[in-house]
């Protein structure tokens, strides 16, 4: 009944006083303004210097799936960040850009992006809102410079529209679009998967994913740390990786050679391809890694020298348990979806 | 209740609406808050080993004797301090300048809100602090359609120069130096102070000029002295930039003060 009541009351204000009939509103303030769950670390990110409105939300949400943002105008984030993906991107190993041209890494998931210390597997980005210069700016994503992706978003009639909405002028600059698209990322919370149901007692695992949870706690959460299941720290897991020296590029330290930044495991049942390089299809196939395709080198972690030892049994509990992680209600959400 | 609903719909959107054609009312200024500040200007020659600098078409000789050219200068000027003979300090608020030798403009820095005083020596800091380096995004000189920002690595380029050198060895003989890092041990970040050779006697009505050169010639001598067939391309954060920072702290004096 509240739901109708306020729908109502949307499409009252913006029948009545809507510029252009086609935006509408979507969403409302109390919408945006979730609470996280109990026992969740504080946020890095919390909106202090970016206010968070329905209108600055809805502006991120057009910016993040409109190609207008690359060179040919052929790729948005959106079409390499899925929403049905957690906004990886399925079935590709490496990323596709401008003109069909291969990236070097795999697209990761984009959710509960405001606990993130630091952006990209090697962690290159140290905040939000300068996330988008990188993939907008990179020959092989989007290709274009932000003078031109200003000038495009100042003639357009519509992003005049949004840009008013949100910021009471048309003004078009970088910040304005990289504070608006930090907003729209930046809510994308994922915390109603079935393990989140058992921790808050409104559900409860099978004995089997139980006995998988228990493993991934003894195992695996040393460095995929509950609740956001990543310690966020940049580690060697075996992997052979002499194309890509991870966290060392960034730092300049050998001793950070072939590092990458832990991910996160929500969503991870709809995330494949898997690791950095987008190496692995399965979650068969990582496990097995794990247990048996551990290469040494002097920066491997020292928790995974000479692997991890799973059962079969223990493989398919463990993977009935990173099953439940899977937060349905994220990957449907409407607030998140494709829009133009 | 069903009714009193609507109203109250239909109210609030009547007010939402009228809410845009409002206009505020103009901010008076406070009647007994006079303000005594003025300005300072700082004027800019950029050049190479005293020759003024100009872009793509002169060439320079190097200290190691090498030729060069140059397409791009730019560099971050930063927090700025006037300060007194009997130390009194001024500190500019929001101080950040993109020097662009392409940019005649930026060649002239209008220091702000300053206290009328006699100055005597200035200090400033050749990049951006730290705490603008990871603070997301900003605007002005700071905006990263400056082309001043790495998308790779977060943080400033501190300074940049870009330039040809017939004993570079890359192919196109480019020479190149992204100078960044704004925390550890290669950190491009330096601070200058330079001492007047007359006090600059800043008053609300009275803006006194005070000329400074930068040397580009510094950057490949003191006290790293490097060369373009070993040292041409640098866009990372590592020894050789920190050395370069070194060398372009050296790079300013000042000319005059004209009051
Ligand atoms: C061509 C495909 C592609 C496009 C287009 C793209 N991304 Fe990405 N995104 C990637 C890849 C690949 C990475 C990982 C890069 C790395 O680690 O070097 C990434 C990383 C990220 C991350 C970091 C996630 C983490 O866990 O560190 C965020 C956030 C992100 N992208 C947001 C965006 C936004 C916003 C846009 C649009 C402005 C965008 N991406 C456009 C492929 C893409
Ligand atoms: C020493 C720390 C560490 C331990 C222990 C560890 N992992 Fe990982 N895991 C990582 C790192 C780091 C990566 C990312 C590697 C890369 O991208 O190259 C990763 C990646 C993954 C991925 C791929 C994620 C993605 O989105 O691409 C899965 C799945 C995974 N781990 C599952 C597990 C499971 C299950 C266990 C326990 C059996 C485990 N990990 C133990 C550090 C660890």
């Amino acid at each position: 009944m509240k739901k109708t009541l306020s729908i109502l009351f949307i499409s009252f204000i913006a029948f009545s006083c809507s510029v252009d009939p086609e935006i509408k509103p979507i969403i409302t303030e109390d919408e945006i303004k979730e609470v996280v769950p109990e026992g969740w670390p504080t946020p890095i990110y919390n909106f202090s210097s970016n206010p968070l409105t329905a209108d600055g939300f809805t502006l991120g949400r057009f910016l993040f799936y409109d190609p207008i943002l690359s060179s040919d105008n052929t790729i948005s984030c959106g079409s390499c960040h899925q929403q049905f993906a957690a906004f990886a991107n399925v079935g590709h190993d490496i990323s596709h850009g401008v003109n069909g041209l291969l990236g070097t890494r795999n697209t990761p998931a984009i959710q509960n992006v405001n606990w993130l210390p630091a952006f990209m597997h090697d962690g290159g980005i140290n905040h939000i809102e300068v996330m988008p210069l990188g993939p907008i700016t990179n020959p092989v994503e989007m290709n274009e410079t932000m003078t031109n992706v200003v000038a495009k978003l100042s003639a357009s009639g519509k992003y005049k529209q949004l840009f008013t909405k949100a910021y009471g002028d048309d003004m078009v600059n970088t910040q304005r679009i990289f504070k608006a698209i930090a907003q729209f990322m930046g809510t994308m919370y994922s915390y109603n998967s079935k393990y989140d149901k058992v921790k808050s007692g409104d559900e409860s695992f099978t004995a089997q994913e139980q006995s998988g949870y228990t493993l991934f706690v003894q195992r695996c959460s040393s460095c995929h740390k509950e609740p956001l299941f990543s310690d966020y720290d940049y580690r060697n897991n075996g992997l052979v990786a002499y194309a890509d020296s991870g966290r060392a590029h960034i730092t300049g330290n050998p001793s950070d050679r072939y590092k990458f930044k832990t991910p996160s495991l929500r969503n991870i049942e709809k995330t494949a391809p898997y690791m950095h390089d987008g190496r692995f299809y399965t979650l068969d196939q990582c496990l097995n890694h794990y247990v048996s395709g551990i290469v040494s080198s002097s920066t491997l972690d020292p928790l995974l020298v000479g692997g991890i030892s799973l059962s079969a049994q223990d493989k398919s509990d463990l993977i009935a348990f990173l099953k439940t992680l899977t937060d349905t209600k994220f990957l449907t959400d409407p607030r998140y979806s494709e829009i133009h | 209740m069903k009714k009193i609903f609507l109203l109250l719909v239909i109210s609030v959107s009547i007010i939402s609406c009228k809410k845009d054609e409002v206009i505020p009312p103009k901010e008076l200024p406070m009647p007994d808050v006079i303000d005594t500040t003025g300005f300072l200007e700082i004027h800019i020659e950029n050049v190479v080993n005293g020759a003024p600098l100009s872009l793509h078409t002169s060439t320079y000789v190097s200290s190691a004797n090498d030729t060069f050219s140059v397409d791009i200068l730019k560099y971050y000027i930063s927090n700025v301090q006037l300060v007194t003979a009997s130390g009194y300090t001024y500190t500019e608020v929001e101080s950040y300048y993109l020097v662009d030798h392409s940019q005649p403009n930026s060649l002239h820095l209008m220091i702000k809100k300053v206290p009328s005083n006699h100055f005597s020596s200035i200090n400033f800091t050749i990049g951006v602090d730290s705490t603008r380096n990871v603070s997301g995004s900003q605007t002005g000189a700071l905006d990263p359609l400056n082309d001043m920002f790495w998308t790779w690595n977060s943080g400033y380029i501190m300074a940049k120069m870009e330039g040809h050198s017939p004993q570079s060895p890359e192919p196109t003989k480019k020479i190149v130096y992204h100078i960044g890092g704004f925390s550890g041990k290669f950190s491009g970040i330096r601070n200058v102070s330079l001492v007047f050779p007359n006090t600059a006697d800043v008053t609300k009505n009275h803006i006194p000029i005070l000329n400074l050169k930068a040397d580009l010639y510094q950057w490949f001598v003191q006290p790293n002295f490097s060369n373009f067939s070993t040292s041409y391309f640098i866009t990372s954060i590592v020894q050789e930039s920190k050395d370069m920072a070194d060398n372009y702290a050296n790079m300013f004096s000042v000319v005059s003060v004209v009051n």
